[in-house]
């Protein structure tokens, strides 16, 4: 019970945030200091709030535990790609929509659509597709809190009284502080994130008497040597993953995020330190991962291996059904707690329980963008604020917030969650097929609001297309493929164990492709927005 | 620095980023890191090098004076 006690400590503290962060704003009924927070955050808060909110629940629970079925290759595929094209983009592209919010007031990448392309409802239509791949992260968030919180309490807190609490915890620091009090709980949860990889780290090597002999005995195991190499990964996943890091930029948080440095050069060491942040919570997470495998003394990490055992050997005689459920059998989401529960003493389990709390909060700032992003982009731009003024406005985005809390809370707890696990996954790919929008609008004076319909359409049909292929299409065993579609001994479409291959790339490298293709031909044949708009954003810059 | 240098520096580093010439090896440095998981750590460590690259010699300075001239305009207005 004490690791639950120390976990409930740490979610009174973020709620002491966000209501601190509140009475700092108090008589300020402004839209742009509660969505924004005056544009006014400091270099510190920027850097850890915004690398925070690129930290789901997946940078701790889910890396480690697709190390442990994967090995290595996780870090390579997830971090340290991120690590070269995130800051690269926040460097190209943040900086710029930064500047432009600056100068124009823009609150959200919608607005600067809008702007820049000369359009109302084409803006509309990329708020809705946004806004429908943003909610599965709130849903997601929720239901991690509510599987967290039983697991540190042993089964004494239930799960929905668990995500209940995660889910209040959350609304009330998002709804009293709005980005101020967001920002502040992302920078403790972040510096919290960094403790928890080098602290667990020391305690579970210590446990498990050193690493260098769990190494060495993984290398001479034939069955478990392959973990400490990427062999049995194609390099044509392995790039198609670099295309992944590219939603980042695309998401509207972080775009939102963006806009909240007081000075440009507050960018410059959020651009420097970001591979080391990631590299500083991925490298623990994903070493613990992989060496879970070498572990004798806890029974579920051993059922785990036996599922996965089972699955290689004899899956491809299977039912599907029969292959889902062994694939859930040995999923490695919870290795970390396990080791920690076996490694660590109790007081410690519950400070590194709060870190993995922290990580699976993260959804608080998709359900501060959500909010803003619709009194910003429907509220205010269909007449609510010019009608209502911006107090009534700041108190619509208060409602919105408690909405969709709620909405998530009720759907958390009817949905399995690998559906959402599922949509998230797609949901990466669909944000990385928008990012020829941001480019588009800021690099190319040709594009046209045609051509952003298309890419919008385009992502749109395209998630959803992959996410009824694969419902309809049963992953095959480990190891295997089903081919759908061949073309000359070309293999066109691929149903693989982990999702689907077009010409053996991940759904993500055609979604991309084929977007920009769309910007370009569409915004070719189309016409162009005003001379006025063009020397707007173009005429002096030097893009 | 030369733009062009920095631009080339970056697609370098995307390239070895597929680092193909590890990929089967399961040798451990410092007799617990597998090797393939020590280049990507490497690599972060290489990417904030770059990035620190950008930032020194490819700041978009530009913006921050836009935005500067934009606000004394606007209290000009005022």
């Amino acid at each position: 019970m004490i690791p639950a006690i120390v976990v409930f400590l740490y979610l009174a503290a973020v709620l002491y945030i966000g209501i601190f962060a509140f009475r700092r704003a108090r008589g300020k009924e402004e839209a742009e200091d509660y969505f924004l927070a005056s544009r006014s955050l400091g270099p510190f808060v920027f850097l850890f709030s915004l690398f925070g909110t690129n930290m789901t629940a997946f940078a701790i629970l889910g890396s480690s535990g697709h190390a442990f079925n994967n090995g290595i290759v996780t870090f390579g595929l997830m971090a340290s790609s991120s690590g070269l094209v995130i800051p690269l983009t926040i460097f190209l592209v943040g900086t710029r929509v930064w500047a432009l919010g600056k100068k124009h007031g823009f609150m959200t990448p919608v607005q600067m659509f809008r702007d820049r392309w000369e359009c109302s409802h084409i803006g509309t239509v990329i708020f809705a597709v946004q806004a429908a791949m943003l909610v599965p992260y709130i849903i997601i968030g929720i239901m991690g809190g509510g599987t967290t919180l039983y697991a540190i309490s042993d089964g004494a807190v239930p799960f929905w009284f668990g995500g209940a609490i995660v889910a209040m915890v959350v609304m009330s620091y998002v709804f009293f502080g709005g980005m101020r009090g967001t920002a502040w709980v992302n920078t403790f949860q972040t510096v919290l994130f960094l403790c928890f990889g080098a602290i667990a780290l020391i305690v579970i090597g210590y446990g498990m008497g050193g690493f260098r002999s769990a190494a060495t005995a993984m290398q001479n195991a034939p069955a478990l040597a392959p973990l400490l190499t990427r062999e049995r990964f194609s390099p044509y996943y392995f790039f198609s993953y670099t295309f992944i890091p590219l939603s980042a930029i695309a998401f509207p948080h972080i775009l939102i995020f963006c806009l909240t440095a007081r000075k440009i050069t507050q960018f410059k060491k959020t651009v420097i330190f970001y591979p080391i942040c990631i590299m500083a919570i991925w490298l623990p997470c994903v070493f613990l991962g992989v060496m879970a495998n070498r572990v004798t003394d806890i029974p579920e990490i051993k059922a785990k291996q036996e599922a996965r055992r089972v699955l290689a050997t004899q899956g491809r005689t299977m039912e599907p059904e029969q292959r889902d459920q062994l694939r859930e059998q040995s999923a490695g989401d919870d290795v970390i707690m396990l080791l920690l529960h076996r490694y660590a003493p109790l007081w410690l389990a519950g400070l590194l329980g709060a870190g993995i709390m922290a990580a699976v909060m993260a959804s608080d700032s998709q359900i501060l963008a959500l909010s803003t992003m619709f009194t910003e982009d429907v509220f205010a731009f269909y007449g609510g604020k010019s009608r209502f003024g911006e107090a009534v406005q700041v108190q619509t985005g208060r409602i919105f917030i408690i909405l969709i809390t709620l909405f998530s809370y009720i759907v958390a707890l009817q949905a399995p969650e690998t559906i959402f696990e599922l949509a998230i996954q797609y949901a990466f790919s669909g944000f990385a097929s928008l990012s020829p929008l941001l480019i588009g609008a800021l690099f190319w004076k040709g594009s046209t609001k045609w051509g952003a319909l298309a890419v919008a359409v385009w992502t749109a049909a395209a998630v959803v297309a992959v996410a009824i292929f694969q419902a309809t299409v049963p992953a095959p065993a480990p190891g295997g493929n089903t081919i759908v579609w061949a073309l000359g001994g070309t293999e066109v479409l691929t149903r693989t164990p982990g999702g689907t291959a077009v010409f053996k790339f991940m759904p993500v490298v055609p979604m991309v492709l084929v977007s920009a293709l769309l910007m370009y031909v569409v915004s070719l044949a189309t016409q162009k927005p005003s001379r006025t708009t063009i020397a707007k954003y173009f005429g002096g810059t030097h893009s | 620095m030369n733009r062009i240098l920095l631009v080339v520096a970056v697609v370098v580093l995307y390239l070895l980023h597929q680092d193909i010439w590890f990929w089967r090896s399961s040798r451990l440095v410092f007799g617990f890191i597998p090797i393939g998981l020590f280049y990507h750590a490497c690599f972060s460590v290489a990417a904030a090098l770059l990035m620190w690259l950008l930032v020194t010699f490819a700041w978009p300075s530009h913006l921050e004076r836009e935005v500067e001239q934009a606000q004394h305009e606007e209290d000009g207005a005022r």
